[in-house]
């Protein structure tokens, strides 16, 4: 299964990445590549095999319901990249209609 | 024109009542300064990891179970990809597929003719909160705050093809839901702040369709009343689209509560696909049966148990005991209260009449009000004994509620006991003596006529006392005339 | 004295004993810095004052004859992807230089805990994407060994830091066999632990169910006290395991007799430069005749985990990078209008080549469509590969032996532009990563033009100290740990 520009271009706006005209040719390119190494895993046989998301078993530890302090505010904003501090938060382009 | 009929599916979000937030140690609290309750795990710092807060857990399976839900026993975490400002991870860890925490329950609605309703829930799971983003006209930008971020949230849905088939019923639904996360503790349920928030999916079809017409789907709908005005405005903005001859898309719709009207909300938004995956930063949940066991029994009596219940004990008419059973804190006061009271209807009405009158003035539940169920059971109690009449007995409460007074404290104070028989002897024979016309004409035979000198004793002291005393003195005092 | 030249183990009983002051140790490291890591370019960040204020409070404590940890006083070097507060952190990505955590990884928090003294951050493929640290934005590591020659990724930077004697121990990160193939590449022991063994909280995540943690030292006495010191259960990792560490020394008793070692046949195949097949298997008789039993093996879905790898690590990878979008910190584009704008132009101007390559491939797999033929099949497989290690371990097998790497250290450029045969250096070592199961590497010999040929250990899960005494066991035999880079 051969994927096409249109598809690459497709999974890029889903992947938020603004590829240029010349990378999403190489991306097309790489990709098929790709796909082409791995069709014999399409071959597999994997009925009745379930999928391992977990390496190895643990049991789930959950955290007991205490709060403890978060961050100072300036820790917060410090890194970011455009901020307000009087509003006390971080800058995006307006969002409308919500 | 054909009829039309509505069928409506809801999606509900109730954020849940923590210490901290689902998977970090930040207080969840509602508002405060901007990102002051955050750190690097509920901003999605690089290198950071969730661990589950063992309560979000326990509250969503406890909810579960009161929605008579099947609990899955190895319940996965997702990843939901997409991208927004207010998502610090660029995802948000949820529940995806056929491993909620609970699955395939149901919830009882009462409509107003008394007959009842039982409504498919599909799933419920536990997710998390996003952040909020807040919107300033003049700068030309907007804000992000993440003190939402990661706030446990829990997500109720109800099965396909729907069961609530008026806008009114999923109203109910939501108000009975509401209860029900208010009797477990979960949440506080307050739609105005948006811990709680309903979306309901309407759609149209003429009766006999054997096909579901296209779902809109409504927001930022914040009481129940805009639950139901926002359902009726759209079913009927659907059967308009249809009739003129268009076709409803499937789209989110934002509902204008000041102007009743529903609006698009589509934006030139891209495609959204979310690519869920298992959570690889977290373990599935393993429930423990005797664990679910435990926490079944000790689920409290839920509003509509507690309905039935309170109208069989009390004797309380269905409609009352609704009433009452709507937040756990008012049917507690009324039981507290009506332990041992000779009447327990008259403390129902006094609690849905006056008493959640003057509560309402001071905008506090009808529970919440400085008067103890104790004091009102002792006022009643004081109407039962004929110490103070129920009209004496309205300005009582008034000043009860106005100082937390008990009913005697106030009679004692105001010297509003019924006066004495020797007293109101006295009165009424200065009033027979004063009205000689009125005597006479009573002694004529003109019965009707005492009600006026009736008037004039009460008049006299003030409503203290008892028109059977005053009727009785009255009599004998003309007798002897 | 050449303090430079010391195990961490002789610098911390020097210091320890006040025979030399943590002081001396860290200025010769910084000054063995100064001196080659020009020409090594290991370090990203080097944490001069930071690291003499350390020292010099591990010389306070000494002095005032207060206990101190295991590690006090001696240097160590961090891959550029675990947080340190206040200290920039950038995973060798333009998108996040200038961040600078606010808190620390837990292993960083251990190792201050034990005394160590950490001298700044390593290079790096940028988001641990690579195996040459040729990905990095900032600039390409060399190889202590042949300055020609890439070190090995994707922690390059701590591998080479450790070989050119810029510090005695470093940690990196592993997700398909970036400590170990780094390790073979420069000649050191790396080791690769269990999953869940030590905490992955502040490691800036690749592919979450595959990273982990792990030291890089000269020798094995040395790696087995650093992972003694950063592994064990935290509560900020749901995924570490609770489970009690032991002191990984104390098995080193040099013993191998009656351990039964498994030589699996598909690593030994077409592919693996003769020479380093030749260097293994030696390695291999010589253990044999220090009383270890050798048996052939067999794990048929070794096919199966390169393509598995490249399917899931890159879909856990698009997911955990969605958050580098310029709002919270790092890189931000200029003059975008609308948010998906603001992502879409910081991320594109953010990321490397490779690094897209990989979000694309990962996108696409977890994509509409796609999930069962590609993210669910790479599951089912996953459990295929690790269905073959545990027949292994059922049949008896104590430890797996195999080349960490198909050759020697490649050239700088030789393989850049052919990133299938990038990926193929990482053949032997992505298997562990999906079994979750430990691995370690170790020298087992030079080629001819003197560069370090890799062997790999790979175990049950937990059974690090099983590996570490084999490797202890080959090193008391031989003596290629003790060479040195020709620097």
């Amino acid at each position: 299964m051969a994927l096409t520009r249109e598809e690459v271009g497709r999974v890029a706006v889903l992947a938020r990445l603004a590829l240029t005209h010349d990378e999403t040719d190489r991306l097309t390119h790489h990709l098929n590549d790709l796909l082409g190494q791995f069709a014999h895993l399409q071959e597999l046989d994997t009925e009745d095999v379930p999928p391992t998301s977990h390496a190895v078993p643990v049991q789930a530890t959950l955290r007991e319901d205490v709060a403890r302090p978060s961050l100072p505010r300036e820790a917060v904003l410090a890194n970011g990249p455009q901020v307000d501090p009087e509003a006390g938060g971080f800058i995006v382009p307006q969002v409308i209609g919500e | 024109m054909p009829e039309y009929e509505t069928r409506v599916g809801m999606e509900c979000h109730a954020e849940l009542l923590t210490e901290s937030k689902m998977f970090c140690g930040c207080r969840n609290e509602f508002g405060g300064e901007p990102n002051s309750r955050t750190c690097p795990v509920c901003l999605g710092l690089p290198g950071s990891l969730p661990v589950m807060n063992k309560k979000a857990v326990e509250h969503v399976v406890r909810t579960a179970l009161a929605l008579n839900c099947t609990i899955s026993l190895h319940s996965i975490f997702h990843r939901k990809n997409y991208f927004y400002p207010d998502l610090p991870k660029g995802y948000q860890i949820s529940q995806y597929g056929n491993t909620p925490i609970g699955t395939n329950g149901w919830l009882e609605i009462e409509r107003a003719d008394g007959t009842t309703k039982r409504i498919r829930i599909t799933r419920v799971h536990l997710e998390e909160d996003t952040g909020k983003l807040i919107h300033s006209d003049g700068a030309g930008y907007s804000v992000v705050d993440y003190n939402r971020s990661g706030v446990p949230l829990m997500e109720i849905v109800t099965d396909f093809p729907p069961d609530i088939e008026s806008a009114e019923e999923a109203r109910l639904y939501a108000e009975t839901l509401r209860s029900v996360l208010l009797y477990l503790q979960v949440s506080d349920g307050k739609m105005e702040q948006g811990s709680l928030r309903a979306e309901p999916n309407p759609s149209v079809r003429p009766v006999g369709s054997d096909t579901f017409g296209v779902k809109t789907e409504l927001k930022n709908l914040n009481s129940f009343r805009s639950v139901q005005r926002g359902i009726e405005y759209e079913a009927k903005r659907q059967i308009e689209v249809i009739e003129g001859g268009g076709r409803v898309v499937q789209e989110t719709r934002g509902w204008d509560d000041d102007k009743g009207v529903s609006f698009s909300q589509r934006s030139k938004e891209v495609e959204q696909e979310y690519r869920y995956f298992p959570e690889p930063d977290l373990i599935p949940l393993d429930f423990d049966v005797k664990w679910l066991d435990s926490l079944r029994e000790s689920l409290p009596e839920l509003p509509n148990e507690k309905k039935r219940r309170l109208a069989e004990q009390y004797g309380l008419p269905a409609s009352d005991a609704a009433q009452l059973v709507l937040e756990r804190e008012t049917a507690d006061f009324f039981e507290a209260a009506a332990k041992g009271a000779k009447d327990p209807k008259a403390i129902a009405n006094w609690m849905l009449g006056d008493l959640a009158r003057l509560a309402n003035a001071e905008s506090v539940p009808v529970h919440a009000t400085q008067v103890t169920p104790g004091a009102l059971a002792g006022m009643v109690g004081l109407i039962e004994s004929g110490a103070i009449t129920g009209k004496i007995a309205k300005s009582v409460l008034e000043e009860m509620v106005a100082t937390g007074k008990t009913a005697a404290q106030v009679v004692e104070e105001k010297g509003l006991t019924v006066s004495g028989a020797d007293e109101v002897a006295g009165i009424v024979a200065n009033v027979v003596a004063a009205n000689p016309d009125v005597v006479a004409k009573i002694k004529a035979g003109n019965d009707k006529s005492i009600g006026f000198l009736v008037g004039q004793v009460m008049k006299e002291s003030k409503g203290r006392a008892k028109p059977d005393d005053v009727n009785r003195l009255l009599k004998d005092e003309i007798a002897k005339q | 004295m050449d303090l430079h030249t010391l195990t961490a183990h002789e610098l911390a009983e020097k210091i320890k004993s006040r025979d030399v002051s943590a002081r001396a140790v860290t200025d010769a490291f910084l000054a063995r810095i100064e001196a080659v890591d020009g020409d090594v370019k290991a370090f990203v960040t080097v944490t001069a004052d930071r690291a003499r204020e350390t020292a010099d409070a591990v010389d306070r404590r000494l002095a005032a004859g207060e206990e101190v940890g295991p590690l006090a006083g001696v240097p160590v070097a961090l891959k550029d992807n675990l947080c340190t507060e206040g200290v920039e952190t950038t995973c060798g990505s333009k998108i996040l230089r200038g961040f600078v955590p606010p808190y620390n990884a837990t292993v960083v928090d251990k190792l201050l805990g034990a005394g160590a003294v950490s001298l700044g951050k390593a290079n790096m493929d940028e988001f641990a994407m690579g195996s040459s640290t040729e990905n990095s934005a900032l600039f390409t590591t060399r190889n202590p060994w042949d300055l020609s020659r890439v070190p090995g990724g994707s922690s390059g930077g701590s591998a080479a830091a450790v070989a050119a004697g810029e510090a005695p121990l470093a940690l990196g990160s592993d997700t398909g066999g970036s400590i170990r193939q780094p390790a073979a590449f420069c000649g050191l022991v790396g080791v690769k632990p269990t999953y869940g063994r030590v905490s992955r909280y502040g490691l800036v995540a690749f592919a979450s169910s595959l990273d982990q943690i792990g030291p890089f030292a000269r020798n094995t006495r040395d790696a087995a006290l650093l992972l003694s010191v950063i592994a064990g259960h935290d509560p900020c990792d749901s995924t570490s395991v609770p489970r009690p560490v032991p002191d990984y020394r104390a098995g080193l008793n040099g013993d191998v007799r009656g351990l039964r070692l498994g030589v699996p046949s598909q690593y030994f195949a077409e592919g693996i430069a003769p020479n380093v097949q030749a260097a293994v298997l030696q390695a291999v008789e010589l253990l044999e005749s220090l009383g270890a039993k050798v048996e052939t093996v067999s794990l048929p879905y070794t096919e199966y985990v390169l393509p598995a790898y490249y399917i899931l690590a890159p879909a856990e990878a698009s997911s955990n990078l969605a958050r580098y979008d310029g709002v919270r910190y790092g890189h931000r584009t200029t003059g975008a209008r609308d948010h998906i704008g603001l992502f879409e132009k910081t991320r594109d101007e953010g990321f490397g080549a490779e690094v897209k390559q990989r979000i694309m491939i990962g996108t696409y797999a977890l994509s509409h469509g796609y999930y069962d033929a590609f993210y669910l099949k790479a599951q089912q497989a996953r459990t295929l590969i690790q269905r073959d290690f545990a027949a292994c371990w059922q049949s008896g097998i104590d430890a797996l032996v195999t080349p960490t790497a198909p050759s020697v250290a490649f050239g700088v450029g030789e393989k850049a532009d052919d990133p299938l045969a990038m990926k193929l250096s990482d053949i032997c070592t992505l298997s562990a990563n999906m079994a979750g199961i430990p691995a370690l590497s170790q020298c087992c010999g030079f080629s001819e033009d003197g560069l370090p040929i890799g062997l790999q250990l790979m175990g049950p899960a937990f059974s690090e100290e099983t590996l570490l005494r084999i490797a202890h066991a080959y090193e008391l035999a031989t003596d290629w740990h003790t060479r040195r880079a020709p620097l």
